[in-house]
């Protein structure tokens, strides 16, 4: 394979199934992921977003079906290809991931270091231009245990770029942030987006933020994609499932009880064996 | 009933375990480099996990010398040899209980450390975080601290022994009045180089190697919650205790 990919590639699942622990999480699933573009890929928990991921990033290999991104087939890859296809992809995993023993500069500093012969007052400067990027160049010494939560999402999203990666993945990356946090989140992923000329994916379950963002969007459920599309054609969708997930409703196509017998058999079968 | 919980799938599941556990060194060691970076990363190690036992190490080895001495020299006594209190202290510490006695302590000191440190960074994802960067995990995370026990231990091993003379040393000589120049020719005169000091490192090498060893795969399986992780440590205490002390024999057994 190339040893860079292009600026922008595009993503390509095509009729993926795949199975974790005895469960059908994908089946049949097929998604196309516009190049240069901010791409939401939205559903309830346990939808099987992250295994999409984790499917275009080689961390998991599909049942069946295939993995693309530009020419390149992702689940054929040898381990060595993999770890080359990965220094042109960025990831901010859902807690950041950053190295507790290490500082803010170092986290950053990380894969610079480890995949390039920079020498080190350069390295310095690039990070500290990451660290500008995010607003946290004032941390750079500073532990990650000194940090918030947000401010930790920022430095692991500056780490994340750390290569200018030509893929951008995000992993919930609004979970659990404050309304300044979640603002400042939001328009690093475009600021990013458009200064890297990246191909952006964002996992999200956060259907209310993805206007604010996103430039395509996609909705799983059951293991396939129930909805493609800008987030206004979403929010005038007629589908059922499209609709109780946009409007939040509790109960719908995605249930609010998990699968159990009837109440009533339950409590008189209890009665019944006293 | 599961296959695991039947009793031949107990039977085999610590067998099964063993094979994970080999199949893991094995690929721990063939991805093995040679770089600045592991040097450095190995010695950082080596403080962490030998350096900071130390207090348990020098206060263990002085109150085993100790106590070790003061039964050694009452019953010795009776039999109107006490002289040879020094022959029986270095040889029982030189063979057996140097090795044995440190990396239990090493084990409950650095090895639960390690395999909690480990079981974190799974449940932190820092362990899929290395993964995505293109950083071998293992290159970065294991090998330095597998390393690392296989040169602590035998260092430890060292200082407990000389830990332990010296509570021998005070408790023989200064508390009970022997004669310090007989104690010393004494276990002079009577501890071989190689078949008893030589044999006893070689014992703690294989220890450290096996105590890390388990540590660093304890934590690289653990299941990534609080639970996962709590049992992990937990296992590897009783994973190295059982298998150093079937290990010890086996080696004593050749050695003799």
């Amino acid at each position: 394979m190339s040893e860079i990919l292009a600026s922008s590639p595009s993503i390509t699942l095509k009729n993926v199934s795949i199975s974790l622990g005895g469960r059908m999480v994908l089946d049949d699933f097929s998604l196309e992921i516009p190049a240069g573009q901010v791409t939401a890929v939205l559903g309830p928990s346990g939808a099987g977003k992250t295994t999409v991921m984790r499917l275009i990033t080689g961390q998991l290999k599909p049942d069946s079906g295939e993995v693309w991104i530009d020419s390149e087939r992702v689940d054929q890859m040898s381990a060595r290809q993999l770890n080359r296809l990965r220094r042109n992809l960025g990831v901010l995993l859902q807690n950041g991931a950053l190295f507790t023993d290490l500082t803010c500069f170092d986290n950053v500093a990380l894969p610079i270091r480890e995949h390039t012969a920079l020498p080190e007052p350069l390295i310095r400067r690039l990070v500290l231009l990451k660290l500008q990027t995010v607003g946290l160049r004032g941390a750079a010494d500073l532990y990650p245990r000194e940090l918030s939560g947000g401010m930790n999402r920022r430095i692991a999203m500056a780490r994340a770029m750390a290569l200018d990666p030509a893929i951008m993945f995000y992993d919930e990356p609004f979970a659990g942030l404050d309304p300044i946090s979640l603002g400042v989140a939001r328009r690093l992923i475009r600021d990013i987006n458009q200064a890297l000329r990246t191909t952006s994916v964002v996992i999200t379950h956060d259907v209310g933020e993805v206007a604010h963002f996103a430039d395509y969007c996609c909705i799983i459920s059951d293991g396939r994609a129930v909805a493609e599309g800008t987030p206004d054609s979403l929010s005038d969708s007629s589908n059922e499932l499209v609709r109780q997930f946009v409007n939040g409703l509790p109960d719908g196509p995605v249930a609010f009880h998990y699968p159990a017998r009837e109440l009533a058999d339950e409590l008189l079968e209890q009665d019944l064996s006293r | 009933m599961s296959a695991t919980s039947s009793p031949p799938g107990r039977l085999l599941n610590p067998l099964r375990q063993l094979g994970r556990a080999g199949l893991f060194l094995l690929t721990a060691f063939s991805r093995m480099r040679l770089t600045r970076f592991q040097a450095a990363e190995t010695l950082r190690q080596i403080y962490f996990s030998g350096v900071r036992s130390l207090v348990i190490i020098v206060t263990g080895g002085f109150f085993v010398g100790l106590v070790l001495t003061l039964q050694t020299y009452d019953t010795l006594s009776r039999f109107g040899a006490a002289e040879a209190v020094s022959t029986v202290l270095a040889l029982s510490l030189f063979r057996e209980l140097g090795p044995v006695l440190t990396t239990l302590l090493f084990a409950g000191r650095a090895g639960t450390s390690i395999t909690a440190e480990i079981g974190l960074m799974r449940a932190t994802e820092q362990l899929d975080a290395l993964d995505l960067m293109a950083i071998d995990p293992m290159e970065r995370i294991v090998q330095p601290r597998l390393l690392a026990g296989i040169v602590a231990v035998p260092a430890l091993v060292l200082i407990f022994n000389v830990c332990a003379i010296l509570g021998g040393v005070v408790f023989a000589v200064f508390m009970m009045g022997s004669d310090p120049i007989t104690f010393w020719s004494n276990m002079q005169a009577t501890v071989e180089l190689w078949r008893d000091f030589g044999h006893g490192m070689l014992k703690a090498v294989a220890f450290g190697f096996l105590a890390s060893w388990l540590a660093v795969y304890f934590g690289w399986t653990a299941r990534p919650t609080s639970e996962g992780v709590a049992l992990a440590t937990t296992q590897t205490v009783i994973a190295t205790a059982i298998s150093v002390l079937i290990l010890d024999f086996v080696l004593s057994a050749f050695m003799l």
